[in-house]
């Protein structure tokens, strides 16, 4: 089991107030992302659930008991950190074992299990290395073995793949994904990369100066963003946003309307440009429009076989029905 | 450095210091080792000779020589043992975030810029003067008989001012190894169920063994060779005759420079041990 509830809580540091009061509901067995820019929170909120930093005020609960005062080992969370905070000098069997040994699991369980964890994460043939010996994959396996043999109601992953190159990030973005699909335990994962989120969660919590902008399943972030931050969030290439004129027609102050959303013409289109810059990626090609009299850059994706050069001029075309629509607050206007 | 030619240049330019430095060490060494060899009295007749190896056989065979290498080791051990318990401790006490941090760490650090005269002085007459002294007031007060620190427990007052002066060296060199250990880290082990005490024995401490190597091998060094401490308090009576200072005697009291000198090569041949047997206890700390 794992439902952990946050009932109106606040984190200060002194005068600032990091988190002002937020309530969330994270259900068993959910995947849940908090996403949001670097500096917003994402950390001391989940370092909050963990045990490790103290709530200012407002209440915790795992599995509806009150543990907001409980510390952090008899949360029964499990957490992988950001440097992976492995054990230097024990080596990866011991790193793992840790845990169990302070909980006083017995031998033979033990091995039973980090058997079972090296097994599940490849890591069998490097059980007697030390850390400093290890890949940074590696290392974040080792730090993910050592969570699971605790066999917690809840993971918390704070950033876990941004210290590894791209290629890898993507391996164990999979891996994380199949380990939940596999253990079905409750995981709290933070990052700041919306890739990440959109790809892993089952449910988004965007997050902007300690301020819950929005909860929903990544489509539903994508589809229907509540204000004009998460809008802009969610989403690679950024929406573009236009305002004044062309946005009244649509009786709002803002528009949005997804890179995705704009078919590209030599010819044909209400709007028009010159394309600055085309970037190639070969499946698609992003096209930074200028000179549209809409906004500063209009970025359009079209398919890999447009043949668009710097300084051609084209037409645009945005598909009507997903055009969004933002009041002068930001928000949408359904 | 990578051309042969900056290589050379390198050699050339270090060669004076190098030059120096090995004078330095070779010409006092050698001296030893040639006085050693001769009987040597200055006052009374001077050069009389080559002896062989007779100076040696004296110095071992003497009463005085056991006694003060035991009372060497003693002291050294003695030392050790609290200036890295203590430093360990006073170490974590100051890297916990407090009021006026910056002040009480130069306070700390304060007694390692004493010169040992002055320190062992102000110890002496200051503290553990049976009339006069502190410590006397204090036992007095709670109606005791004052110690005569100085010949009841000259050994234990010895440490006890060596260590004083040795604290503050332990407790920066552990307070920059503690400040280095990764915060996460501890989190961790918090996370994993470990209570204060074992996230000490099992992160902290593991974490300080290096630094810990490095106090022991640097005090040792030095610690082999007090005398000045020797020197203003008890002057090596009462059990507190090392062998550096049993040199002394045997060289500027009996002015026997030959045997003073067989002394002198004994002592490096002590030091020599006593560094080896603690590369091998500790030393492996320092590869990894
Ligand atoms: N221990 C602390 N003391 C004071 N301010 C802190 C502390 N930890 C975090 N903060 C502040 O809280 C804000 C949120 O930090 P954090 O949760 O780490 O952000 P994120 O993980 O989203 O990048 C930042 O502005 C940071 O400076
Ligand atoms: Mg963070």
């Amino acid at each position: 089991m794992g439902r952990i509830t946050l009932d109106k809580v606040s984190k200060r540091f002194g005068d600032v107030e990091v988190i002002p009061p937020l309530d969330l509901t994270i259900e068993d067995g959910e995947f849940t992302v908090f996403v949001g820019p670097s500096g917003c929170g994402k950390s001391t909120l989940l370092r909050l659930i963990a045990g490790l930093e103290d709530t200012t005020s407002g209440q915790i609960r795992i599995d509806s008991q009150d543990a907001t005062h409980v510390p952090p080992a008899k949360r029964g969370l499990a957490m992988v950190f950001q440097s992976y905070a492995l054990y230097p000098h024990m080596s990866v069997r011991k790193n793992i074992a840790f845990p169990m040994k302070m909980a006083g699991v017995p031998e033979d369980e033990q091995k039973r299990r980090i058997e079972a964890a090296a097994n599940a994460l490849n890591l069998t043939d490097y059980l007697d290395r030390r850390p400093g010996q290890l890949s940074g994959g590696q290392r974040q396996r080792v730090a993910i073995g050592r969570a699971i043999v605790r066999e917690p109601s809840a993971f918390l992953f704070d950033e876990p793949l941004s210290n590894l190159d791209a290629a890898l990030r993507v391996g164990m973005r999979l891996e994380i994904s199949e380990l939940h699909e596999r253990l079905k335990t409750t995981m709290i994962y933070v990052t700041h990369d919306q890739v990440e989120a959109m790809t892993m969660a089952d449910k988004i919590v965007v997050l902007q100066a300690g301020v819950i902008e929005q909860v929903g399943s990544p489509l539903e972030l994508y589809h229907e963003p509540r204000n004009k931050f998460v809008a802009g969030f969610i989403g690679s290439p950024k929406m573009n946003f236009i305002e004044g004129a062309e946005a009244g027609k649509h009786g709002a102050h803002t528009i949005g309307i997804r890179p995705e959303h704009i078919a590209v013409s030599a010819d044909e289109g209400p709007w028009s440009g010159a394309v600055s810059v085309s970037e190639h990626l070969g499946s698609d090609t992003f096209f930074h429009v200028h000179d549209t009299g809409l906004a500063e850059t209009i970025t359009v994706r079209a398919d890999g076989e447009v043949g668009f050069r710097h300084g051609d001029r084209i037409r645009l075309t945005p598909r009507a029905e997903l055009i969004h629509k933002f009041d002068e607050n930001g928000l949408r206007i359904a | 450095m990578a051309t042969q030619h900056s290589r050379s240049a390198a050699r050339l330019m270090m060669a004076p210091a190098v030059v120096l430095l090995l004078g330095w060490m070779l010409v006092p060494l050698i001296m030893t080792l040639y006085f050693s060899f001769k009987k040597y009295l200055p006052l009374r007749g001077g050069d009389l000779g080559w002896v062989g190896f007779d100076n040696y056989v004296r110095f071992v065979t003497s009463s005085a020589f056991w006694p003060s290498v035991l009372a060497t080791l003693a002291i050294v051990g003695g030392v050790l043992v609290i200036t890295v318990v203590f430093g360990v401790l006073l170490a974590i006490l100051l890297n916990q975030p407090m009021w006026g941090q910056g002040i009480v760490r130069i306070l700390v650090i304060a007694p390692f810029f004493v010169m040992p005269t002055v320190s062992a002085l102000v110890w002496k007459n200051m503290f553990m003067d049976p009339v006069n002294g502190l410590f006397a007031h204090l036992w007095k007060f709670f109606g005791a008989q004052p110690v005569e620190w100085l010949s009841q427990a000259s050994l234990q007052s010895i440490v006890m001012i060596v260590s004083w002066q040795w604290l503050p060296f332990a407790t920066l060199i552990l307070l920059t190894a503690i400040q280095s250990l990764d915060s996460e880290q501890l989190e961790a082990a918090e996370m994993d169920g470990a209570s204060p005490l074992k996230r000490f024995a099992y992160i902290t401490l593991p974490h300080l063994s290096r630094a810990i190597t490095v106090v022991v091998l640097i005090q040792t060094i030095f610690l082999l060779a007090i005398f000045a401490e020797i020197f203003v308090t008890t002057q090596g009576s009462f059990g507190t005759r090392t062998l550096t200072y049993l040199i002394y005697q045997r060289v500027l009291e009996s002015q026997n420079v030959g045997l003073g000198s067989a002394g002198g090569v004994y002592a490096i041949i002590l030091a020599n041990i006593v560094a080896i047997f603690l590369m091998r206890i500790v030393g492996k700390n320092l590869d990894a």
